[in-house]
């Protein structure tokens, strides 16, 4: 496997000097594979993980997600829909599920209104869209492997241990 | 009253730990920003579903004695383990014994074979309770070296050159703490015909082998004609990422660890019940986790022995450990100068080779169980410390 694939997967928060003296590579050498990555479309773009909780973060504070039934159509079957949906801005990951519904949305925005707006608007106003049903984030516990408030406490490991 | 006079001789006489003098000067740094290579445990907490399995024992009101040998399940759950991953096969119900961590499970050993003035070879350096658990039992303690142009393995000659007649037990450590080595099977063959040869019973401590990163480990127990003669000992502490559980176990013939039981019965009755269940989980369902922070490991260690190399320290590559080994004497320092200066000047903390035995000197043990940017700047310190003019450095 690429050897920088491999350590994006795991997900740490390495810059890529740092991913260069773990991977044994040249900085330069990281940045090609990232360029291949690129090129293959396995590596699309950075995203920091955010704990959104905090004062300094609020500006986007919100978040929702949002349970919708489509009617598939002749042809495309979801993909037309779900495609259109996803390009809005205020969708952040759009994955189609098996289940009770049909395609899970996920937004984020500032105000609560502006989700409502979204939702009211937006979403249930396009053609084949049959429902909607949106449930507010309240609190979060974890955010893509990394542990918010509550995970373990400071390292209480020896210094000098035998 | 003088207290001094009350102290046995034999535990007067011990020396002090070599570590506990450089864990009071590093623990004088609290507060500034040390970086510490010098321990020897996972930096890793233990894995979440370990834990979790403890907290349901507790809620289902484990909180009991266990049978002196341990959990019959969780020695069920050992002896499938033992014989998957090395071949030896022990009866859980009366070859396996679990202890408070390796460290009693030595000492049990130590205590229930060695008569006064009984001989122990071990080999050196090592961990820092070999010798004193022999002499705690009353033995004597003889010191095989092992050497760097060898990466650390133990071979046959330094055997027999330092073997003496009365010599009863051979301690093993493979992989070694603190140099990483280890020994290829040939290499174990020739040592295993040694200990037929000179009638020796062997004390394999295997709590590294899960730590092997080139090649596959072998046990000498696992070798033919060997498991009769070999206590066999191993635990949960680093594999598992579980030091502060204390679970360890020996396995071997039903009446050597009969003898054990004896000592383990009216000195520590049994392990922690609670600890016993975290370990039968880790068992039954640890290795994806175990895997897991092996890589990690494997990746620290090309990491840290390429960084020293470059710096101009020689070090070998460990196949398996935790620990990196590098010679310092090409900076013109020994080996508890250079740590003392490198804490002093640089706040890294790594521990001078000779608290592992003399056979450590001209070197210091860095752990590398910790995260890749304290490993990254920590290489970046020792580097910059080795290129400072030699006063420098010896502002300690
Ligand atoms: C070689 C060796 N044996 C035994 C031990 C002690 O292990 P435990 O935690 O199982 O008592 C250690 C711990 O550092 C060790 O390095």
């Amino acid at each position: 496997m690429n050897p920088v694939l491999k350590l994006l997967l795991e997900g740490g928060s390495l810059t890529t000097a740092q991913m260069a003296q773990v991977a044994g590579l040249s900085v330069a050498q990281v940045e090609q594979h990232l360029e291949q990555l690129k090129k293959d479309k396995i590596f699309l773009g950075w995203h920091p993980v955010l704990d959104l909780s905090r004062e300094a973060a609020a500006a986007a504070a919100v978040r929702a997600v949002i349970e919708v039934k489509v009617t598939p159509e002749r042809g495309g079957g979801f993909n037309r829909l779900a495609e259109r949906i996803a390009r809005f801005d205020e969708v952040e990951s759009c994955y189609l599920m098996s289940g009770g519904f049909d395609l899970l949305v996920f937004v984020r925005q500032p105000s609560l209104q502006k989700v409502a707006a979204f939702v009211s608007e937006r979403l249930s106003t396009i053609e084949g869209v049959l429902s909607t049903s949106t449930h507010f984030m309240l609190r979060c516990y974890k955010e893509q492997g990394f542990l918010l408030d509550g995970g373990d406490a400071p390292s209480t490991r020896l210094n000098v241990a035998p | 009253m003088n207290s001094s006079n009350y102290i046995a001789r034999h535990v007067a006489a011990l020396p002090k730990s070599g570590i506990r003098d450089f864990f009071e000067l590093v623990a004088k740094m609290k507060g500034q920003d040390v970086i510490s290579l010098g321990v020897g445990e996972p930096d890793f907490v233990t894995p979440w579903h370990i834990r979790e399995a403890a907290i349901y024992a507790l809620e289902k009101g484990k909180t009991y004695y266990t049978s002196n040998l341990g959990l019959i399940e969780l020695r069920r759950a050992i002896s499938t383990y033992v014989e998957q991953h090395f071949g030896i096969s022990y009866r859980p119900e009366d070859q396996v014994i679990v202890t408070v961590g390796v460290s009693e499970a030595l000492d049990l050993a130590c205590r229930a074979f060695i008569n006064p003035g009984d001989k122990v070879m071990f080999h050196q350096p090592c961990y820092v309770s070999y010798s004193p658990s022999v002499v705690l039992a009353h033995g004597d303690a003889i010191a095989v070296p092992t050497y760097a142009k060898d990466n650390f393995a133990l071979t046959a000659e330094a055997l027999r050159a330092a073997w003496q007649p009365g010599a009863k037990l051979l301690m093993l450590n493979l992989p070694c703490n603190p140099t990483g080595g280890t020994c290829s099977r040939e290499q174990l063959e020739k040592i295993a015909e040694f200990c037929r040869e000179k009638d020796l019973l062997v004390l394999t401590d295997e709590i590294y082998s899960e730590l092997t990163f080139d090649g596959t480990h072998t046990s000498i127990a696992s070798l033919p004609g060997m498991a009769e003669r070999c206590i066999f000992l191993h635990g949960f502490s680093k594999a598992f990422a579980m030091t502060g559980w204390r679970i360890g176990y020996a396995c071997g013939p039903a009446p050597l660890i009969d003898a054990m039981m004896k000592v383990h019965q009216y000195s520590m009755l049994c392990a922690s019940i609670i600890a016993q269940e975290a370990a039968l989980e880790a068992l039954l369902r640890g290795w994806d986790s175990v895997l897991k922070m092996r890589e990690q490991y494997h990746r620290r260690r090309d990491l840290i022995v390429r960084r020293f190399n470059e710096i101009g320290l020689k070090c070998h590559s460990p196949r398996g450990s935790f620990y990196a080994f590098p010679e310092v004497t090409a900076t013109g320092l020994n080996e508890k100068d250079f740590a003392t200066g490198l804490l002093a000047q640089e706040k890294v903390a790594v521990v001078p080779g000779a608290a592992f035995g003399d056979g450590g000197r001209g070197h210091v043990r860095a752990c590398f169980a910790t995260s890749y940017e304290q490993l990254i700047v920590a290489c970046d310190r020792i580097e910059r410390f080795v290129a400072a003019p030699r006063s420098e450095r010896l502002k300690g």
